[in-house]
């Protein structure tokens, strides 16, 4: 009798679980980290799971223009005729820095100063000694070394290099016309690492090089970081309240799909290089019950998220953005044009 | 034939007809297998590339351009790459090989035999990602901070010497570090199937040298390596190979950048880097260029076994 109350117990469960379909989404490598600590919370509250694939964010897009995910995830924002042609609805999720490091004998993280014209001319190759006269002019009282600048970049795409190149097109006009914005380009000099992990491991090892990673990778690794000049001139640290001024000024009306880039933004306390990561799901889902669950989804993480987002180094949104996030869900309906959020 | 009165005659069996022409067929199916898998892969590879070769023509092997911005691209610095890092990891690995394989052969003492050719089999057995972060973490500070740095301090400013030699960020990654990286992956193929080639060879021969009074390197040189010639070169063929398709190990150590540069100790890539890099966000054009690229790499491969093939037929003559 014991035997059949459990066999009927686990059937029950198998059950149970098996009518809680997974959400299924894939894409950006970036915010794999906290969707995934998410997901577990969200399993334990609701018992619905979460199957994130991090393939990379042009994985993600040609997902979910494929229609086998319900979700898919970028961190380079699609701009808005790209939304409209494939009937897709964006919107973001959570924020990070992205952080230069560097690796100086002698200089202490968190003393170095650069601008965003001075890490422009680094990557050209136009800047190739460290005690060159506009980094000196900056840094009054450092003592900078008489060495060549190695520069370390990421060698693969990735969502990072797309943030940081569209930081320096903003700052400098020479990187635009040269170099532009993309997840991965044509770097002029440099040696190139891959992933994060890649070029921190070249920026600890390789002295007097420079290199730029993830805010959370650089905190958790102990890299040290250089200061970059924001749009009002002052020097932030690179931490929580520093990204959140960034996303605070910023107008995420201004583009279609809330596909701001939130680089170098005004506020005295702005971190000049940050940016947010991004969900697409189409706007007339042919399985509207699946992209209802993944709006639920990111509903939740926008109500109970911004604990779990903080401990691993990744920015939640302000309140207003999710508002108006969540008024742009109004714009996804089901197949008789009602919204399913 | 006599038959022994009183015995049964003798039944001779009959070859069964049936299974050999069944054991033929399968065997003939195997191999047909293999040539189909190729021409599988070979005609997906240049489908899927096409759109990069029609779009840019000639223009996709010779154009040193990779720009994922104007969706420009040219596959030159990554052929480059390629061969110069299989090269040096020939230069390097081959002479390397062949001494363990004579030395394990013909003069090592027994009890130094056993646990070197084991150490070579295990060298064999490590996954190429372990090459790779040994290179990264451990080989390129060590050789970036003893060799690169102050090879750069000797050769700056020579001419010829001090182009190809100095390295403008001394990191210790770069086309060179590959090749020796890539090096200690060939070795224990080359050394491995060179030793097994050396033991094969009857010792009637090796002694008869002896005899007329050679010396160990005389019988080397002018008995051993004439008699394995053929497979010693096979062996160094799937070294080669191994060198010019390795992906994971090259792409931590070769310092993945799309450019060509005078310096040997600079920063460069292979198309197997290129792929393994690029090959998760891309799209578009830029994903037929890559399987483009992996389409030239197929063909690299295959002129450099034509080469070889070449080659043996040659040594064969002698």
């Amino acid at each position: 009798m014991r035997k059949i109350l459990v066999l009927a117990a686990v059937a029950a469960g198998i059950a149970g679980s098996a009518q809680a379909a997974d959400i299924t989404g894939a894409g950006a490598t970036f915010p794999f980290p906290i969707y995934s600590k998410w997901a577990e919370a969200y399993k334990k509250d609701t018992g619905i799971g979460l199957n994130y694939q991090s393939i990379g964010s042009g994985g993600g897009i040609r997902q979910i223009k494929a229609k086998t995910v319900a979700f898919g995830a970028t961190d380079a924002p699609l701009k808005g005729e790209d939304l409209t042609k494939d009937g897709l609805i964006q919107f973001p999720t959570v924020m990070g820095g992205v952080v230069p490091a560097v690796n100086i004998a002698g200089i202490e993280p968190g003393k170095l100063k650069l601008s965003g014209e001075i890490i422009a001319q680094i990557y050209l190759g136009d800047i190739k000694k460290w005690n060159d006269p506009k980094i000196v002019a900056l840094n009054a009282g450092v003592t900078l070394p008489d060495a060549n600048i190695n520069p370390v970049y990421r060698s693969d795409g990735s969502g990072t290099t797309f943030v940081f190149t569209d930081y320096l097109s903003k700052v400098s006009p020479d990187w635009k016309s040269k170099i532009g914005t993309n997840q991965s380009v044509q770097w002029p000099v440099g040696i190139g690492g891959k992933g994060n992990e890649g070029v921190s491991a070249s920026v600890k090892q390789v002295a007097n090089s420079i290199g730029y990673v993830e805010y959370a990778y650089a905190k958790q690794n102990k890299l040290a970081h250089a200061l970059v000049k924001n749009a009002d001139g002052n020097f932030p640290a690179p931490e929580e309240k520093a990204f959140q001024a960034a996303a605070a000024n910023a107008n995420w009306q201004e583009q279609p799909g809330f596909g701001i880039s939130l680089n170098n933004q005004k506020g005295a306390e702005a971190w000049p290089i940050t940016s947010a990561t991004f969900i697409l799901v189409h706007a007339k889902p042919e399985k509207p019950e699946d992209v209802q669950s993944a709006l639920k989804f990111f509903d939740w993480t926008y109500k109970s998220g911004d604990k779990l987002a903080s401990e691993l180094d990744y920015v939640a949104l302000p309140a207003n953005v999710k508002d108006q996030v969540r008024a742009a869900w109004k714009g996804v309906t089901d197949t008789a044009g009602k919204p399913i959020f | 034939m006599t038959s022994i009165p009183g015995a049964a005659p003798i039944v001779r069996r009959t070859p069964k007809a049936g299974f050999d022409l069944f054991f033929r067929n399968a065997s003939f199916a195997a191999a047909l297998f293999v040539l189909v898998l190729l021409a599988g892969i070979m005609l997906s590879m240049v489908v899927g590339g096409w759109p990069a070769f029609r779009e840019f023509g000639l223009g996709f092997i010779t154009s040193s351009v990779w720009d994922t911005q104007n969706d420009q691209y040219g596959a030159w610095p990554a052929i480059v790459g390629t061969l110069s890092t299989a090269l040096i990891a020939l230069l390097i690995g081959v002479p390397l090989s062949l001494g363990i394989a004579v030395y394990l052969t013909q003069l090592a003492p027994p009890w130094f035999k056993r646990p070197v050719a084991t150490a070579i089999e295990l060298l064999a057995a490590v996954p190429s990602i372990i090459y790779g972060m040994w290179g990264l973490f451990v080989f390129a500070p060590l050789f970036a901070a003893y060799v690169q740095i102050p090879l750069s301090n000797i050769v700056e400013g020579i001419p010829i010497v001090g182009t190809v030699l100095y390295s403008r960020s001394p990191s210790g990654l770069g086309i060179f570090t590959a090749g020796i990286i890539l090096a200690f992956m060939i070795v224990p193929f080359i050394a491995s199937i060179t030793r097994d080639m050396l033991e094969q060879i009857p010792s009637v021969l090796r002694e008869s040298a002896y005899g007329i009074g050679a010396t160990t390197w005389e019988v080397v040189r002018h008995v051993l390596v004439p008699q394995a010639g053929v497979s010693i070169i096979g062996a160094v063929m799937l070294g080669l190979g191994r060198a010019l398709g390795e992906t994971m190990a090259v792409t931590f150590v070769v310092g993945n950048a799309n450019r060509l540069s005078s310096s040997i100790l600079d920063p460069g890539s292979t198309i197997a880097s290129r792929i393994a890099n690029e090959f998760n966000e891309a799209m578009g054009l830029q994903l037929n260029s890559l399987i483009a690229l992996g389409c030239i790499l197929f063909f690299v491969t295959f002129v450099v076994l034509v080469i070889a093939r070449l080659l043996v037929s040659r040594v064969k003559r002698y």
